[in-house]
């Protein structure tokens, strides 16, 4: 979370880079308490967590170095491992269906009928509410005895289902909590993008005789794509971090089939009480982010700044 | 809560057996001196939950009692355990008295010498209620109380059996009669079974973690025995294998569906919608199922002991009690007010409102006291009667999150149709270096 909101000033620093010899160095008194802040809040309990992550520190216990044995720990234990692998199935899932179902609504929405403004109003309500009241609604809603989802699909014939009662059922459902909350937000992304698309293309295109799909196909995706690509990362970094829906739904349950790294991180570091070993977990969790976030921006910055550079 | 107001009454009551003594000078041995701390300020730290309740109820009485003021706060007991054990690791709680889960926190609680040792303050008579002796409170009580080395470390407050709760109406339906063993039990639950009408015979927790309070009742009932005498962790021995068995056919037989991801919270609902017939939890629900805003099976509850395992007939046990912080500088104040929580006025509350059981034979054996009690009568009987088969019904180690999150995700993970035994080695493959690495440390 913290290395987007880091790299990005970064990046627009060493942009600025060359102005900066030209100023005479009294500007230092503005930048020390800047600099003190963010030594003390950001730097420091990183250093301090990486400090913890080398040593064996168990509440209660007297700390001992153990060098980077919380890590070879890491690397044999099939929770965290699985963990990892819930977490990416679950970003992957929730980035890419909030982004088809978001774009299909905008498309939608962006179309003239009416009430359009009222509707799109309701639409967006979920991402207004609080994730733990919504999760307590949606375990409700999930009971398989006296859940309405399950009364719902009685309607239609559909035998009942277990939803997050079941291991290989429960990270579909809890995506479909998170998705249910976050489609309005790309929804909201890619209406502003449609907005800024100009007429003349789909003009042409109706001259040429392209069909819907084309035109959505070859002109519409293509100008909405970097709004896509902002949609999706601010999906992933929300994704990847998600805590509150699943810890309040099925706290990683049943059994550990839905435990992301985020809820074992819980787990270790304040019911286990092992802050060493958690801390190892944090800054591998970490390293994993910042590793997904830096593809992102590389692709960002290879594929489409120059398009849209050019297009607008 | 605080109450400086004292009023004439109260003061009488409070002081007569001493006031008494002193106007006809008679050489008295010591008597309590209630008053000695009267102007200091305590704080509290409390589970969310009955025993919170009362306490706060009737805390004025204390205050009127003893002149000290009590500030108290009720968390949920999750977070309640967390924000402890981060203050007292810091070594400077706000808090002086605090209320801890024997079945979880006792030995964490003793390795860190986190709580006062109230052994001194029990002999000294200036202190110490004359009915307040350790013989009183029942064995699983002072297990969880005392150190290895005997020291009284907290005062046992409330007792949790396991026991089992039936719907007598379900039963009468069905001609079934209340089993007495496992194997009856699981006849009778596969009779009572009709998903049809959507009712099942048997309800309990399947959610990992809470699981493990059910399933060691089963596992004790055929047998097991948690640790060796070296410490080894035992629960992947034949007899869980057995007990995860029994387990595995209950809640995958003839309970609810998705009973995977049930606590007591998710068995209770089932319970009293009369969904289930048979349920398996801890002692205190009675209230709940006896109201008629929150239950539709008023009336229609029997309440009994957990039926017998191959190996033996236990009531798994749990609990709670009231220690001072080490590091509370209002050590007697505090020890006085804990003195107050365990009292028999304040147990007997506690047990009338069926909101737990003291761990004070003095209490729970007094007729008055039980004829007070507002449960039904069987109830008040399945207390008595497990009281005799109580056995602690999780291990005393300090990594009992671990055990239960790591074993009971191996059993929960059974009721999806997988060999217990082949979870249960996996799982002890996990838990054991992690209990050898904290009993070691």
């Amino acid at each position: 979370m913290s290395a987007l909101t880091q790299s990005t000033p970064a990046a627009a620093r060493s942009d600025a880079a060359p102005e900066k010899e030209l100023r005479p160095p009294s500007y230092w008194p503005f930048v020390v308490p800047a600099l003190v802040v963010v030594l003390a809040i950001i730097i420091f309990p990183w250093v301090f967590t990486i400090w913890m992550s080398l040593n064996e520190w168990k509440v209660g216990s007297p700390t001992t170095f153990v060098g980077f044995s919380n890590y070879l720990r890491l690397t044999s234990d099939p929770r965290f491992l699985e963990a990892v692998g819930h977490t990416l199935v679950y970003t992957v899932l929730s980035v890419v269906l909030p982004l088809i179902l978001g774009t299909l609504s905008a498309v939608v929405f962006h179309q003239n009928f009416a009430g359009r403004g009222f509707l799109r109003g309701v639409f967006i309500m979920p991402m207004m509410a609080t994730p733990v009241a919504i999760a307590l609604v949606w375990t409700m809603m999930f009971h398989p005895q006296l859940g309405v989802l399950n009364y719902l699909l009685s309607l239609v014939g559909i035998p009942a289902q277990l939803w997050v009662f079941h291991p290989a059922t429960v990270i579909p459902s809890l995506v479909l909590v998170e998705t249910w909350q976050w489609t309005p937000l790309v929804m909201l992304i890619v209406l502003g993008g449609l907005a800024a698309i100009p007429t003349e293309p789909y003009e042409s295109a109706q001259i040429d005789g392209a069909s819907f799909w084309q035109v959505f196909r070859f002109i519409t995706l293509p100008l909405i794509m970097p709004f896509l690509f902002i949609a999706g990362m601010i999906r992933m970094i929300d994704a990847v971090k998600s805590f509150d829906i699943i810890f309040a739904i099925t706290q990683g349950g049943p059994g550990s089939a839905s435990e992301t790294i985020n809820i074992y991180l819980y787990s270790v570091a304040f019911t286990y009480y092992d802050l060493g070993y958690g801390s190892a977990i944090a800054v591998v969790f970490f390293l994993l982010i910042v590793l997904l976030a830096a593809v992102m921006l590389y692709a960002r910055q290879r594929m489409l700044w120059t398009e849209i550079a050019s297009g607008a | 809560m605080a109450n400086h107001n004292i009023s004439r009454r109260t003061l009488l009551k409070g002081t007569a057996a001493a006031g008494a003594l002193s106007l006809t000078g008679l050489p008295a041995r010591a008597e309590v001196n209630w008053k000695k701390y009267a102007g200091t300020k305590l704080e509290v730290i409390l589970a969310k939950g009955p025993r919170g309740d009362n306490l706060q109820k009737n805390i004025k009485e204390f205050t009127e009692l003893t002149g000290i003021q009590v500030e108290s706060e009720q968390i949920p007991e999750q977070q309640q355990r967390q924000k402890v054990v981060i203050e007292l690791t810091s070594g400077r709680p706000s808090f002086d008295v605090v209320h801890l889960s024997y079945h979880v926190q006792k030995r964490q609680f003793e390795k860190a010498g986190w709580l006062a040792d109230m052994t001194p303050f029990m002999k000294d008579p200036t202190l110490t209620a004359p009915d307040l002796v350790e013989s009183d409170f029942s064995a699983a009580g002072l297990q969880y109380a005392k150190n290895d080395k005997g020291q009284m470390l907290s005062l046992p407050w409330s007792v949790d059996y396991f026991i089992l709760y039936y719907n007598k109406e379900l039963f009468q339906k069905k001609g079934v009669a209340v089993p007495k063993t496992f194997d009856e039990m699981i006849a009778a639950a596969e009779k009572l079974t009709d998903p049809k009408e959507g009712t099942f015979g048997f309800v309990g927790r399947g959610l990992r973690n809470a699981n493990m309070t059910l399933w060691t009742n089963f596992f004790l009932n055929c047998g097991g025995e948690f640790l060796d005498a070296k410490g080894n962790i035992l629960t992947d021995g034949p007899e869980a294998i057995e007990a995860t068995k029994i387990y595995q056919t209950l809640l995958t037989k003839v309970a609810p569906p998705g009973v995977v991801g049930f606590n007591w919270m998710e068995s209770m609902a089932s319970f009293t919608q009369g969904r289930s017939a048979m349920w398996i939890d801890g002692v205190g629900w009675a209230p709940p199922l006896e109201d008629p805003a929150a239950s539709r099976v008023v009336g229609k509850v029997g309440y009994t002991v957990v039926p017998a395992g191959p190996k033996g007939q236990y009531s798994a046990t749990y609990g709670d009690g009231i220690g001072i912080a080490a590091a509370s500088k209002n050590k007697e104040a505090a020890y006085l007010l804990c003195q107050w929580v365990v009292s028999k006025k304040q147990g007997a509350r506690l047990l009338q409102a069926g909101g737990g059981v003291p761990f004070r034979n003095s209490i729970l054996n007094d007729p008055e006291v039980q004829s007070g009690v507002k449960m039904p009568k069987e109830w008040l009987q399945s207390v008595i009667d497990s009281a005799k088969i109580s056995k602690l019904g999780l291990p005393v180690i300090i990594p009992v999150a671990e055990f239960r999150d790591l074993v009971g995700a191996a059993i929960t993970s059974t009721i999806t149709g997988t060999d217990p035994a082949t979870e249960l080695k996996k799982a002890h493959e996990q838990f054991r270096p992690i209990l050898e690495r904290s009993e070691k440390a």
